[in-house]
């Protein structure tokens, strides 16, 4: 790997409100997390030279960079619009490091959400889903999985060939609403019990309406500058201490449905920050599904392969416990507008090696994992944030 | 029995009915026509490169094992085995609706590769991993026809 230092920092972050805001459009949205970010950073619009933002669903945009760039009045020495699905929210902060590091630009705002919810029904907005792009549209679609169904696919494998149980992905979405809880500014808060999501509404089996991301409006941003720039500004900054990216296949119906990219993604990022998984303080895991955590848990290298049913019980992956995993609430409960979900996990990322975190701080946490998925298990990007700079 | 066997066009390949809305059906290109052609005259085919002899599915134009663009649509036995299924009982779009609950389910062929596909032939609570299946076919259409498979008979 080329040896570019990539030394950067976030040192702002905002979110829009989140949950059903009707009053406001995807720019809108955006906007607010982008003016929040910016206060949190005590920078002002003028200071941005680069941006980026990923795609939306519920409108067309053309070079949706271009567009928000043009909403906000900026105008960016580098621009550019990331769409690795759910991944793009971690790929953000990485790839404005790397034009950082190029000597591009010195101040990227990273920016990404809509109104997921509010621009038309849930229905509207599953069946969008559903033929999306995330099932084939040839081999796949015609048969009629929702994208839910396409998670199901790996929950099933996963408890046949490892004992899983319907009970351990509940648990996954028990803990996550527990934290949504401690969120206030997270759309379900809420809490259910085990028994609550195993009679929950069966969707495609075994995954219950309550194993199922939510569908919501909202919008986050970050500001990501230099290390050393970073010093000179006033808030506290998370530095950027590893990445990694990892792909095998595009789509989930000629795979082997339990092993991820996010094996590579995670070995790489480990590799890069020079650090381990017991290293981690804190993991903000994408959780589109209850069992996405619990198969990305054994990718990332925190348990061994099939071992991640029994590690999300006991409250293991709860605040207090061994490892606290996506401690914002997630989108099976903080909040899923789309594409953007994936970036409040960066968001609390920071917030934790801060010890800004509030009621849901872990304490003295000095390094977080933040990892998205995109596609159906498909596309992964792994980040580690710290509290201080790499040596 | 589950969806494709009600297809959206009538038993003689007219309009749908009325107020039913249309599935969504594959609109081959010219990568994939060969496979929906064989579909139609109730053939299973996949792609095998001549180099290195693999078999891969989903159609590419160039062999993901060692990219050789020698690639030969190859009959296959139409026998494989449940890799993983999900019984859906929520439609996502009303074409679907009325199939529910309705088993969308991945298939490992004799051949090697795996397949998305209905089960059909049996009750959704009867599907489990590692069932023996065969392919049949289900008339989507005038120009559609979908693989999909059943439990296959006892040896």
């Amino acid at each position: 790997m080329m040896a570019m230092d990539t030394k950067a920092a976030i040192v702002g972050i905002g979110e829009s409100r989140v949950g059903k805001v009707p009053d406001r459009s995807a720019l809108q949205l955006q906007a607010d997390a982008a003016q929040a970010a910016l206060a949190d950073a005590g920078l002002a619009m003028a200071d941005i030279d680069g941006l980026l933002t990923t795609p939306v669903r519920v409108e067309h945009w053309n070079m949706p960079a271009g567009v928000v760039a043009h909403h906000l009045g900026i105008r960016p020495a580098y621009l550019s619009t990331v769409d690795l699905a759910g991944a793009s929210g971690a790929a953000m902060i990485h790839q404005a490091a790397m034009a950082i590091a190029s000597g591009q630009c010195t101040t990227v705002l990273c920016v990404a959400g809509q109104n997921l919810l509010s621009h038309g029904s849930r229905s509207t907005a599953v069946r969008k889903m559903a033929e999306g792009g995330s099932a084939h549209p040839q081999f796949e679609v015609p048969y009629g999985p929702l994208v839910p169904s396409l998670y199901a696919l790996v929950a099933q494998r996963h408890m046949h060939e490892y004992g899983t149980t319907p009970e351990q992905l509940a648990e996954v979405a028990v803990t996550i609403r527990r934290h949504a809880g401690l969120n206030p500014n997270a759309h379900k808060r809420d809490p259910v019990s085990v028994a609550d999501v195993l009679s929950s509404k069966m969707i495609t089996s075994p995954l219950h309406i309550l194993d199922c991301a939510i569908v919501s409006d909202g919008a986050a941003a970050a500001i990501v500058t230099s290390a050393a720039r970073a010093r000179d500004l006033r808030g506290k900054p998370a530095h950027l201490l590893g990445q990694g990216y990892g792909l095998r296949h595009s789509h989930i119906g000629d795979t082997s449905l339990t092993t991820t990219g996010a094996v590579d993604s995670g070995r790489d990022a480990f590799r890069t920050a020079g650090l381990s998984p017991a290293d981690v303080d804190v993991a903000q895991i994408y959780d589109c599904f209850t069992i996405t955590v619990i198969v990305e848990l054994e990718d990332l290298g925190f348990c061994r392969k099939g071992e991640g049913g029994a590690f999300v019980e006991g409250g293991r992956i709860g605040l207090g416990g061994q490892l606290p995993v996506t401690t914002h609430g997630g989108l099976l409960s903080g909040g899923h507008p789309g594409l953007g979900g994936g970036f409040f996990h960066v968001l609390e990322g920071v917030r934790q090696v801060r010890g800004d975190a509030g009621a849901r701080q872990v304490p003295g946490a000095k390094v977080a994992l933040v990892h998205g998925n995109g596609g159906v298990i498909s596309v992964h990007c792994t980040l580690l944030l710290g509290s201080e700079a790499a040596a | 029995m589950s969806a494709p066997q009600k297809p959206q066009a009538g038993p003689d390949g007219g309009a749908p009915a009325a107020g039913v809305p249309e599935r969504p059906l594959p609109v081959p290109d010219a990568a994939t026509a060969p496979y929906w052609e064989a579909a139609r005259a109730h053939r299973l085919v996949m792609p095998k490169c001549v180099d290195c002899g693999a078999f891969h599915f989903y159609p590419r134009t160039l062999c993901p094992h060692c990219s050789s663009a020698r690639l030969e649509w190859t009959a296959c036995s139409g026998r494989g085995e449940v890799y993983s299924f999900t019984v859906v009982h929520r439609a996502p779009s009303p074409a679907f609706a009325a199939d529910v609950p309705y088993v969308v389910a991945t298939v490992k062929l004799a051949e090697g590769p795996h397949l998305m596909t209905r089960i059909t032939g049996c009750a959704p609570e009867a599907v489990r991993i590692g069932m023996a299946v065969r392919v049949a076919f289900i008339e989507a259409s005038a120009e559609i026809t979908l693989p999909v498979f059943a439990p296959a008979e006892e040896a």
